[in-house]
């Protein structure tokens, strides 16, 4: 038994280092899943710790308490918006006194404010946007005095811009704005505790008003003098109020806060606990945790297309290997054994790549920006972390290997050591058709139909990564991206790069593993008076017809990735032109990458092959 | 059955296809080959003398007929017991070596013993007297891409002879080599046979029935005539013409 273990175990590692190359792209592939799994699943909870640094840094609110133009009861952001005006029955000196009672209620340790904001647009060269400007003291506040990051605090004429927003707009100290038909100039960026940072200002803020062209924007924070605030809203602009509260209990800030929101009066104010606005700061890591997951699953569909490949390549290759291997008395289960454990084994290292990369880069991709001072700690890797990514990662590696090694278990000792190709399945149907076409085209179709199997996984391949390809484009297309923020975008071009490296790889094997199939019957072919370049077009073209399969399935897979049951709005569609050139593109790079390996493998000496094909 | 005889076939058939497309690669085959005889298999390419010895070995299933090693039926074999009958009754040579590339000359060697269930340890001595044994001990750690077509041809032999098998079953096994390797072969099999082995060897070269006790001729699958030799003697293989050493 000891000795049974022992020999599976060394062809299993022997081969992998026999074949270095193959195994790294089987461990490469993998991995792609593992990572972003890794990504996905380290994300949860790692804006807390930055979030309490920034808290503590600028003595944050336990409690925000805010009036709206109108009452905090104003309508939503953006369609039911009315710029300019205000609430019938309220002035502004109305406005904030009704927060003034709550300065002293039972609880409040301190305060700061009740502080003017105004909503305005933003424009900085060509670059438009939307602000949230709140009047301040040049003197330092009590509580949530913001951490200034870089430059100087506000000053008349010089404003401070949230860091977030900064970081995402490239806005920097020096710079010249112009907000609602005012320019100031940038003297300063800083942190704040008392909202969600940049893209989510308005993530927690019940009735955050934007006004005007501004609507279809996030607004960023930009801290201003009152006066320039007011200056800003104009005369009858709209200004709220926001009032930052210390509890004598931090704890219970929620409790405190939805006692008063029991309050529906529109004269009422609406109150944000800390940990309403720490939720609100996690929005973009929700957001990226989304994509990620979303992004994985497809990484682990197309690494298992990659492995069964990737596999069933090998095994063309492996055929005498096996044939040898049942020959000196290994029972097809030994022989499966070897397979699976090989790529369990290749499974376990990409399972460990994934964690580790993951882990290491996930303070990269979960970086609070500007927004939040200090970087997260890496985060930690849990039991559940790792199971759930090493069974990820074993289950691809498994499911890809099982038919191949099934198959290998079960074929004739006889053909195995004779490296006999596997008989074609013949189709009266396919047959007939083919017999229409060029000759050239008549061999790659036939060749390119005797394995099914591949030509499901070309398809299915094809189909998932123009699904995430779609997927990345209807983001794009809609311009969801703005309000995704740049970590998101990072985080989604990194996984569109991955799937199209992921996809390549397929494509390029799935055309050797053919050209190796089809080495005897193309050098037949080339020993009857067939050019190596009929064969490559032939192999190629064949390649196409699952490739533009694929592609149209893939379309409406992406459209249905986006428009999934959590997406808001109407279905979105990817416009025609785009669609059209997804289709002509990804043929275009399926036959570049499939005509390389088979025009290698039709250069194979025609005397090497069949002689080969004779002993 | 007379105990003296290891390997039995009787009305042993193999077909490939049906129809207008029927081969009958073995047609109807009786033999018995004895406990320690050298016996050589000859005719002309595809006349089924590789898939008579896949069958003898357990390769291969015949389509009809009955198939007995040392006394015990394998014809109804699964495949599983066939593979337990080739790591412990039987050993291979092929023409082609098939050794495993990524393995050493030894590690090679040490493959059935290991497959039958050896420890690592024992498996590792009896590779190495094995190798010693075929005059390979100081190539033990060459991978066969460093050996030559002789040396790998030895090495295959001594993984044969892993687990003491009761019979060699050679295919061809001088095909891909020259003279000079074709001596250092047969004069290993000279030396088993000696011993007691039993062999059986398919071969198209005449001179190797020289060192046989027995030769039978196949043509279409069936076997058409036997020769009772005298057996084999240094002097037969030193009869080769250019290969007196």
């Amino acid at each position: 038994m000891i000795g049974r273990a022992f020999l599976v175990c060394r062809l299993a590692v022997k081969d992998l280092r026999h074949r270095p190359a193959q195994a790294l792209l089987l461990l490469l592939a993998i991995a792609a899943g593992t990572t972003t799994l890794t990504l996905g699943l380290a994300l949860h909870g790692t804006t807390n710790s930055p979030y309490a640094r920034t808290r503590a840094a600028t003595n944050g609110p336990d409690v925000v308490a805010t009036v709206m133009p109108g009452g905090s009861s104003a309508p939503a952001p953006s369609t039911q918006a009315r710029p300019g005006s205000r609430g019938p029955t309220m002035t502004v000196a109305q406005e904030a006194a009704a927060l003034v009672p709550l300065e002293h209620a039972a609880g409040v340790a301190a305060s700061s404010g009740p502080f003017p904001v105004t909503w305005t647009s933003l424009r900085k060269g060509h670059t438009n946007g939307g602000a949230e400007v709140e009047g301040r003291s040049t003197a330092v506040s009590s509580v949530d005095q913001p951490k200034l990051l870089r430059g100087s605090w506000i000053q008349p004429g010089g404003v401070v811009v949230e860091a977030g927003f900064a970081s995402a707009l490239g806005i920097r100290v020096g710079d010249q704005l112009t907000l609602g038909g005012n320019s100031f100039k940038v003297v300063g960026t800083a942190a704040t505790a008392a909202i969600p940072s940049y893209p989510d200002v308005c993530a927690e803020a019940e009735g955050c008003f934007i006004v005007g062209n501004v609507s279809s924007a996030n607004p960023g924070l930009i801290w201003a003098t009152a006066a320039d605030a007011a200056r800003i809203a104009g005369t009858d602009g709209p200004i709220a109020y926001f009032l930052n509260l210390k509890l004598d209990d931090a704890s219970a800030a929620t409790t405190f806060a939805d006692r008063y929101n029991a309050n529906t009066s529109p004269s009422a104010p609406y109150l944000l606990s800390w940990q309403r606005i720490r939720s609100g700061d996690a929005q973009v890591l929700i957001k990226v945790q989304t994509v990620l997951s979303t992004g994985s699953w497809l990484l682990a569909l197309l690494a298992i297309a990659s492995v069964a490949v990737l596999v069933g390549g090998s095994m063309s290759e492996q055929t005498r290997r096996v044939g040898l291997l049942k020959a000196v008395g290994g029972t097809p289960r030994i022989v499966a054994v070897v397979l699976l454990l090989e790529h369990a084994l290749v499974g376990l290292c990409a399972a460990a790549v994934g964690l580790i990369v993951g882990w290491l880069t996930a303070p990269l991709v979960d970086a609070p920006g500007a927004g939040l001072i200090g970087a997260p700690n890496a985060p930690s890797l849990t039991g559940s972390t790792v199971g759930f990514v090493v069974a990820l990662a074993l289950g691809v590696a498994i499911l890809a290997t099982f038919v191949p090694a099934i198959r290998a278990a079960r074929q004739s000792t006889v053909a195995a050591l004779n490296d006999a190709a596997r008989p074609p399945r013949r189709r009266a149907w396919l047959i007939a058709l083919s017999t229409k076409l060029p000759a050239p085209l008549l061999l790659g179709v036939r060749i390119a139909s005797r394995r099914p199997r591949r030509l499901v996984l070309s398809i299915f391949s094809v189909a998932v990564t123009t699904s995430g390809l779609v997927t990345v484009l209807l983001i794009h297309a809609t311009g969801s991206n703005w309000s995704l923020g740049p970590q998101v975008m990072r985080v989604t071009t990194l996984i569109s790069v991955m799937l199209i490296a992921l996809a390549a790889v397929n494509t390029i094997f799935i055309a050797w593993t053919t050209a190796l199939d089809a080495r005897h019957s193309a050098a037949l072919a080339r020993a009857l008076g067939a050019t190596s370049q009929q064969i490559t077009t032939g192999l190629t073209v064949a390649q196409l017809f699952p490739a533009l399969v694929g592609v149209l399935l893939g379309i409406p897979g992406g459209i249905a990735i986006y428009n999934n049951p959590n997406h808001t709005g109407p279905t979105a569609l990817p416009p025609a032109f785009w669609t059209f050139a997804t289709i002509v593109l990804t043929l275009l790079a399926i036959a570049a990458l499939t005509a390389v390996p088979t025009r290698i493998g039709a250069r194979r000496s025609v005397a090497a092959v069949l002689q080969a094909d004779a002993t | 059955m007379n105990e003296s005889v290891l390997l039995r076939a009787r009305g042993l058939r193999k077909l490939y296809g049906s129809g207008e497309g029927l081969v009958r690669a073995v047609d109807d085959v009786d033999l018995d080959v004895m406990r320690g005889e050298m016996l050589a298999v000859m005719g002309p390419s595809g006349c089924g003398k590789s898939t008579l010895l896949h069958l003898l070995g357990g390769l291969d299933r015949p389509s009809a007929g009955e198939l007995s090693v040392a006394g015990r039926r394998i014809d109804q074999l699964s495949e599983r017991a066939l593979a337990q009958l080739r790591r412990h009754e039987v050993g291979f040579v092929f023409q082609a070596y098939h050794l495993m590339d990524e393995l050493t000359a030894q590690e090679n060697v040490e493959l059935p013993a290991l497959l039958a269930g050896r420890a690592p340890r024992d498996a590792k001595r009896r590779a190495r007297q094995l190798l010693d044994q075929v005059g390979l001990a100081d190539r033990a750690d060459h991978l066969p891409s460093a050996l030559s077509g002789g040396q790998r041809q030895r090495v295959a032999i001594a993984r044969a002879l892993a687990n003491e098998p009761v019979v060699v079953l050679a295919d061809e096994p001088t095909g891909n080599l020259d003279s000079a390797a074709t001596l250092e072969v047969l004069r290993l099999f000279e030396v088993l046979h000696n011993g007691g082995l039993t062999l059986v060897i398919v071969t198209h070269d005449e001179r190797i029935a020289a060192i046989a006790d027995r030769l039978i001729s196949m043509r279409d699958g069936a076997l058409v005539d036997e020769t009772r030799l005298a057996g084999g003697t240094r002097r037969s293989l030193a009869d080769f013409a250019g290969l007196e050493s």
